[in-house]
């Protein structure tokens, strides 16, 4: 009987999603030991309210953009542009919407340059754009992908920059103010974006042929292309997909600010993304993948980040606190540490 | 040393090990003499590898003992092992390519003066080790720059350089031709007479003959027995090597029953095609239901004739045609579009996904072919995988076992499947045979020849000059990156292959 209780947990214990679930949990615990109202949720106007609402809220950006990582990182490839990508989307979002006063009907009201949904979409075909320049360097000129990709890290803020002729776009436009802020049936809109774009790739990537093309490109693109793959397709798709990403992340982030800053928008947010997907315990060395996982990543991400704020942790030592729980949970999912500290000694050594 | 030439040098008594689900060794008694050149044969999975590792110390046995000079010795990593003396050099060179060839024997251990490293004494010492070998060259000069032979000697030298009494050399000529393998040969006997034990495991029964004192055979984890070479004649060995009976049809008779087959019409030829650097321009043409044989020694063309037939590269001059009409293939996708499939000569960087299941491996091609939504559902792609398993004899576990982790032979037969499994009017197979055991290269060979029979154009590349003539209808024989000629039918037969690959003077 207790054996088949520990065969259980010895099974869970080896499942994938075992250790980020773990840490998930954990940190809620430890976020809701020092704030007993941490759990609560309640209902005001129709509308849910609680920390753990605001977290989920909070990391919707940072799931959009791991979840194209994801799939970056499963094709062994990385990009480092996203952040910068965040910034020109939000940049292209805010000069096209901008916001004008004018009187209508004796109301002083704000009206968008342009129709708002063709802004949206020529923000997103942006950061679409970019993420097919990291394509087109990664699978049509054969770049590394980190070298490809510091390039429109680098340029893309000052390309962000020029768009705003270096200044901060405030935005007045109201209606635009829903994508990042918006409640839906009593939820953050941005949830349901995030939800939305999950089903989509965990269809494609489960119903279509799509997750084992990108498994076989990322583990041995040489047999790939002997198997008839084209991976060069394959990788143009991906970091296209994983900008286009970018760019809606970008539309949440300056929706929830009011305000376009190519400067900061989605600073570092290239890093968080990555280690949001190392937590969900994809491997940086490409292949398997766990969609599930990094939205897990984030989401620790994001609970340390609220852990650190609500515990008061003085703003100049929480780098540091942030690092050290990053690490330990890196160590834990370590697979040479594992087997080092639970392998029992090997007979022949005592000899 | 004390050990005299009655007492083994190495020793190994009931020695076992065993992995969850599977018995790899029992109760194998193994003896290794000083100055002996000793063969350890067997398919694959029947142990030959356990042993290795268990002798240089990169498993632990769990039963049984290893004995150096009559002494217990537990080595516990190949480090360990080499101390004691146990060098090993392996199939693949383990090598750094972009380092020197002294720099690859004495890495770790350079000669040092004055605290600086000594590099003149260093290629001094180098250039000693390898003229012991029989080999004389530029020891300051990459190791990339040497063909994979010479590699595999500087492999032998840095083993020997440490003092080794012991040579473990692991399917040290799956990657050589017939004049690197002689080369090779020399070595060991030279190391032989100086007193070295050498344990050699291949899969090659000529080699065996050739170079080996004695065998041990091993069959399912056991010891099946130790023969003197002259005792053990070659039937005996591979029935013993397979526990039964093998009947060997001789090369004639296979012929016999191929000349009695009619050709097909033709699926694709090529015309005047090459690629600069590659190979000549020259014509081919495959017809269906037909092996046309590709000959010729390593380097000689024959994969880089493959490629440009299959669309890997792209050829320079020349056209490429298909009967019902058709232009040359721009990527390994369009001649999969018009039917072609290959098993590419390198089996693991160029054919298999390692950490992918075999399940996946088997469909992989077809579902390239259908397309990203045309989704094969996970019932198809298991049923598809069992009826490959089955119809080729796979042994696995499991379709979810990740084919990294099956035997080389196993690994040939999923490529085999991932192209049948495409439905496809002619294959293209580089060396199909190569590293893989008896029986399983005559269940491929015996494969080979059915799918024929059905209408398949098939191109079977080999350096087995026996093996190209049992199997092929026509023989096209490559010299030096271009066609040297092409025989048929009656003209075929192996002295008539080697005429040709060797060239006029011969």
């Amino acid at each position: 009987m207790r054996h088949t209780l520990l065969d259980k947990l010895a099974q869970w214990g080896r499942h994938p999603l075992c250790w980020p679930v773990l840490t998930l949990v954990a940190l809620l615990l430890l976020n809701w030991a020092f704030n007993p109202q941490f759990l609560h949720l309640e209902i005001r106007n129709g509308r849910l309210y609680g920390s753990l609402v605001d977290i989920l809220n909070r990391a919707a950006p940072l799931m959009l953009v791991a979840l194209g990582m994801t799939l970056v990182i499963a094709t062994r490839g990385i990009d480092i542009s996203v952040g910068a990508t965040v910034a020109i989307s939000g940049a292209v979002a805010a000069m096209l919407i901008g916001g004008t006063l004018v009187i209508q009907d004796g109301q002083p009201v704000y009206v968008a340059k342009v129709p708002m949904l063709l802004a949206l979409l020529a923000a997103v075909g942006a950061a679409t754009l970019c993420g097919l320049w990291n394509g087109l360097l990664v699978a049509g000129v054969g770049m590394q992908p980190i070298i490809a990709t510091l390039i429109l890290m680098v340029a893309g803020r000052g390309i962000a920059q020029l768009l705003s002729n270096g200044q901060i776009i405030t935005i007045y436009y109201q209606p635009f103010f829903f994508v990042g802020n918006g409640y839906l049936l009593g939820l953050p809109f941005p949830l349901y974006i995030v939800a939305a774009v999950f089903g989509l790739l965990l269809w494609l990537t489960r119903r279509t042929a799509l997750g084992l093309f990108i498994q076989a490109v990322g583990l041995n693109p040489v047999a790939s292309r002997f198997a008839g793959l084209n991976a060069r397709a394959i990788l143009l798709c991906v970091y296209a997909f994983c900008g286009l990403l970018a760019g809606i992340a970008g539309l949440i982030v300056c929706s929830n600010v009011k305000s376009a800053d190519g400067n900061n928008a989605g600073l570092l947010l290239e890093l968080d993304a990555i280690l949001a997907v190392t937590l969900g315990g994809t491997s940086l060395a490409g292949g398997r993948f766990s969609l599930v996982g990094s939205l897990l990543g984030a989401l620790i991400i994001q609970s340390l980040t609220y852990a650190i704020y609500s515990t008061g942790v003085p703003p100049e030592v929480n780098l540091v606190i942030k690092a050290a729980v990053v690490f330990a949970v890196c160590l834990l999912q370590s697979e040479t540490l594992r087997r080092w500290v639970f392998q029992p000694r090997l007979k022949g050594e005592e000899a | 040393m004390a050990a005299t030439a009655s007492q083994p040098l190495l020793e190994t008594c009931g020695l076992g090990k065993s992995f969850p689900g599977v018995r790899a060794l029992h109760q194998v008694d193994f003896r290794l003499l000083p100055g002996e050149i000793h063969v350890v044969m067997g398919q694959n999975g029947a142990g030959k590898s356990t042993l290795i590792k268990l002798l240089t110390g990169v498993y632990t046995p769990d039963s049984g003992e290893i004995k150096l000079s009559g002494q217990t010795i537990h080595p516990t990593s190949p480090e360990a092992a080499q101390a004691l003396g146990i060098s090993t050099v392996y199939q693949e060179v383990n090598l750094c390519p972009n380092l020197s060839v002294a720099e690859n024997i004495f890495i770790g251990r350079l000669p040092r003066r004055w605290g600086r490293i000594d590099w003149a004494e260093a290629e001094r010492l180098a250039t000693r080790e390898l003229a012991e070998l029989n080999l004389h060259i530029d020891v300051s000069k990459p190791l990339a720059d040497y063909p994979v032979a010479v590699q595999q000697m500087v492999a032998i030298a840095r083993a020997m350089a440490r003092e080794a009494q012991i040579l473990i050399l692991d399917e040290p000529t799956s990657s050589l031709d017939a004049g690197e393998v002689k080369q090779l040969f020399d070595a060991m006997r030279c190391l032989k007479e100086k007193g070295v034990a050498i344990l050699f495991v291949t899969h090659f029964l000529d080699q065996v003959y050739a170079v080996a004192d004695r065998i041990t055979v091993l069959r399912n984890g056991e010891r099946v027995g130790e023969y003197p070479v002259a005792e053990l004649g070659r039937r005996e060995l591979v029935s013993r090597m397979v526990g039964r009976d093998i009947a060997e049809q001789s090369t004639a008779a296979a012929r016999a029953d191929l000349c009695g087959q009619a050709a097909g019409a033709a699926f694709l030829s090529a015309r005047g095609l090459g690629r600069h650097g590659a190979v000549r321009p020259l014509d081919l043409e495959l017809r269906a239901g037909e092996v046309l044989g590709l000959s010729g020694l390593l380097g000689s063309g024959r994969t880089e004739t493959a490629r440009l037939l299959f669309g890997v590269d792209s050829p320079d001059c020349g056209e490429l045609s298909l009967a019902e009409g058709g232009t040359r293939f721009r990527s390994p996708r369009d001649a999969i579009e018009a039917g072609l499939g290959y098993c590419p000569e390198d089996r693991k960087t160029e054919g298999i996904i390692a950490e992918l299941t075999l399940r996946e491996n088997i469909v992989l091609a077809l579902q390239a072919k259908r397309g990203l939504f045309r989704f094969l559902s996970m019932r198809r792609q298991l049923a598809l995988a069992q009826h490959y398993i089955e119809l080729l004899g796979i042994k696995t576990p499991s379709t979810e076992k990740p084919i990294g982790q099956l035997s080389g032979g196993n690994q040939q037969k999923a490529l085999l499947a991932r192209w049948l499994a495409t439905e496809p009017r002619m294959l293209i197979l580089d060396e199909p045979t190569r590293g893989i055991d008896v029986a399983a290269k005559q269940e491929i060979m015996q494969q080979v020849l059915v799918l024929c029979g059905k209408g398949l154009a098939i191109l079977f590349i080999s350096s087995e000059t026996e093996e190209v003539v049992r199997v092929s209808h026509r023989i096209a024989v490559l010299r030096d990156r271009a066609k040297a000629g092409e025989l048929a039918g009656e003209e075929i037969d192996e002295q008539a292959v080697l005429r040709l690959i060797v060239g006029a003077e011969a």
